[in-house]
């Protein structure tokens, strides 16, 4: 039953991010890319996980590269979504 | 640390928090595919990202608080001040490199796992099909490390040269079954230390030389690509470590990411097979063969101007060419005095313009073009042929009607824009040479297209001189 429920979350995960990106309009294709790119910057907390549980010197070494790249892809990530979708205006508003 | 609270308390907590944080992370990114709500979205998946991170430092048994901490500031601070200060137009190697990042991050958490099978700790989680999946999500975040980081020096002209050799494709063809052997040994023996590294070095080999037979022109899809492979060795690294806000977050990213790249491979009518295993914008397949007929013709900024500002509608096609000169600023005042004279003014924008799909709509937004004034190919294709004058600006191949009337050139089947139709043409060009892909372009010979020779920076402002002197 472990193993099912492992293959239900994948399915309806990969619906959900089918149907989230299935209705973009292409100006939004850069910044939504952006946007995922920063979403698995959740990266980070399974490399918290894994230095956390790190023994010897080595898997300390790889843990600590493992945060230090997953600290960077979720904060780069988010910068530069959040820089790109800031300039994004209607004429009707002000602007 | 979780001494404070009881450890089914703390349990409950992170559970709680990483479905939280799920959420949050779906919703961002729906907010995020509609222009008025996606500054919302990202603010919203910010807040998912930092409550899953605090959180954690909740869980149960793990030491190295102090090296967890200083890396994170350490990678969060580089990652800021960069992303801080990248121009706009260098956006699409800056995201490469933060998922190239995030690629080396997953394949770094399964090196540890895997170093505990090897040392008989085992695996933090004994879940199913963990060691397998682990081995996966290696593979898929190495590959996707090692081909981002290539991608980006590619893009920032780094590594300007297309490197492609004979029997390349034989050579990963082989280091791939050498990859999986490897795999298979660290998914289901006992391996020796050796193995291990050297699936890691293949790994990293396979993603060098995946991308650098791929030409600058096919790099957006590639990138995008990438997204997508990180995205999914995330999830699986996830279901390694049991951790559902990983799992959920690297799924819907990998098939979101998926999603994406078939969209842009479409907008460029080329297979992701093709790019991935042919070569295109390396210049070497032949280019056109159709015979070039008629003459450019030149035509002077002033004279320019004065026929936009006496047309009725005005379509503006910009390419990387401008944005490049950093002209978009120029181009944005000019379509306000066209638009004080009663032109109608709209900008047309191709998926592909700029250097990814939509990347031409964030650099016309810097500059304070509206969106509602930007249209789609598919929108405006058909409005060409009321139009009186359609400007060109540093764009190429994606007007170039060689795609509808040339069988022989290799951007044949391309959707373009269809410029040619409208009444008159002006192109702003540098000089006469061919452009990004090498492919000659026959819109400049076309009877109604007059030639518009300099700087894009420099003509716009010559064009804003003349609109306004009308």
């Amino acid at each position: 039953m472990e193993g099912f429920i492992a293959l239900y979350i994948f399915m309806l995960a990969a619906f959900t991010g089918y149907e989230v990106i299935s209705k973009v309009p292409v100006i939004l294709h850069t910044p939504l890319m952006s946007g995922s790119n920063f979403v698995h910057g959740i990266v980070l907390v399974g490399a918290m996980v894994a230095l956390g549980h790190a023994d010897t010197p080595t898997e300390q070494v790889i843990g600590f590269i493992a945060v230090l790249l997953g600290a960077g892809n979720a904060v780069g990530g988010y910068v530069v979504t959040e820089r790109m979708l800031e300039m994004f205006k209607s004429s009707k508003e002000e602007s | 640390m979780q001494d404070f609270l009881s450890a089914d308390l703390a349990k409950w907590l992170i559970q709680a928090s990483y479905f939280l944080a799920a959420i949050l992370f779906i919703w961002g990114l729906k907010k995020m595919s509609h222009p008025r709500t996606a500054r919302g979205g990202v603010v919203w998946a910010g807040i998912g990202m930092v409550v899953a991170t605090l959180i954690t430092f909740l869980e149960p048994n793990m030491h190295n608080y102090v090296l967890m901490t200083s890396a994170i500031f350490v990678g969060g601070i580089l990652a800021w001040w960069t992303g801080k200060r990248v121009a706009m137009t260098d956006m699409p190697q800056m995201i490469a490199l933060y998922n190239g990042m995030g690629g080396g991050s997953a394949a770094a958490i399964a090196a540890v796992e895997l170093l505990r099978v090897y040392t008989g700790a085992g695996l933090t989680h004994e879940a199913f099909a963990a060691r397998e999946l682990a081995v996966i999500g290696a593979l898929i975040g190495t590959v996707a490390f090692s081909g981002s980081l290539i991608a980006f020096a590619k893009l920032q002209g780094w590594m300007r040269k297309v490197y492609r050799f004979k029997g390349q494709q034989i050579l990963n063809g082989l280091f791939f079954v050498a990859l999986l052997v490897l795999g298979f040994m660290l998914a289901r023996m006992e391996f020796p230390a050796s193995a291990l590294i050297a699936f890691f070095t293949l790994a990293l080999l396979i993603g060098v030389l995946m991308t650098v037979p791929i030409g600058g022109a096919d790099m957006p899809v590639v990138i995008s690509l990438y997204n997508a492979l990180t995205g999914l060795a995330v999830g699986f690294e996830g279901f390694v470590l049991q951790n559902p806000a990983m799992m959920i977050a690297g799924i819907v990213v990998g098939s979101a990411g998926t999603l994406l790249t078939q969209l842009m491979a479409k907008a460029m009518n080329r297979p992701i097979s093709n790019v991935l295993f042919a070569g295109f914008g390396t210049g070497d397949d032949g280019g056109s063969a159709m015979e070039v007929s008629g003459s450019m013709k030149a035509i002077d900024a002033s004279d320019a101007a004065i026929m936009m500002a006496y047309a009725e509608k005005v379509i503006i096609i910009p390419g990387y060419g401008m944005a490049v000169a950093q002209a978009q600023h120029k181009i944005w005042e000019l379509t306000q005095v066209l638009i004080d004279k009663g032109v109608k003014v709209s900008f047309a924008i191709h998926p592909v313009a700029g250097r990814m799909p939509g990347h031409m709509n964030v650099l016309l937004a810097e500059a304070g073009v509206p969106y509602d004034l930007i249209y789609d190919l598919e929108d405006i294709n058909s409005q060409f042929a009321n139009t009186d004058v359609a400007l060109v600006i540093g764009a190429n191949d994606v007007v170039n009607p060689a795609a509808r009337k040339d069988t022989s050139s290799p951007i044949y089947g391309m959707p373009i824009l269809n410029a040619d139709k409208a009444h008159n043409v002006i192109c702003v060009k540098r000089g006469q040479g061919t452009g990004f892909s090498g492919i000659e372009n026959l819109l400049f010979f076309e009877d109604n297209t007059r030639m518009c020779y300099g700087d894009a920076q420099d003509v716009a402002q010559k064009l804003i001189a003349g609109a306004k002197t009308v």
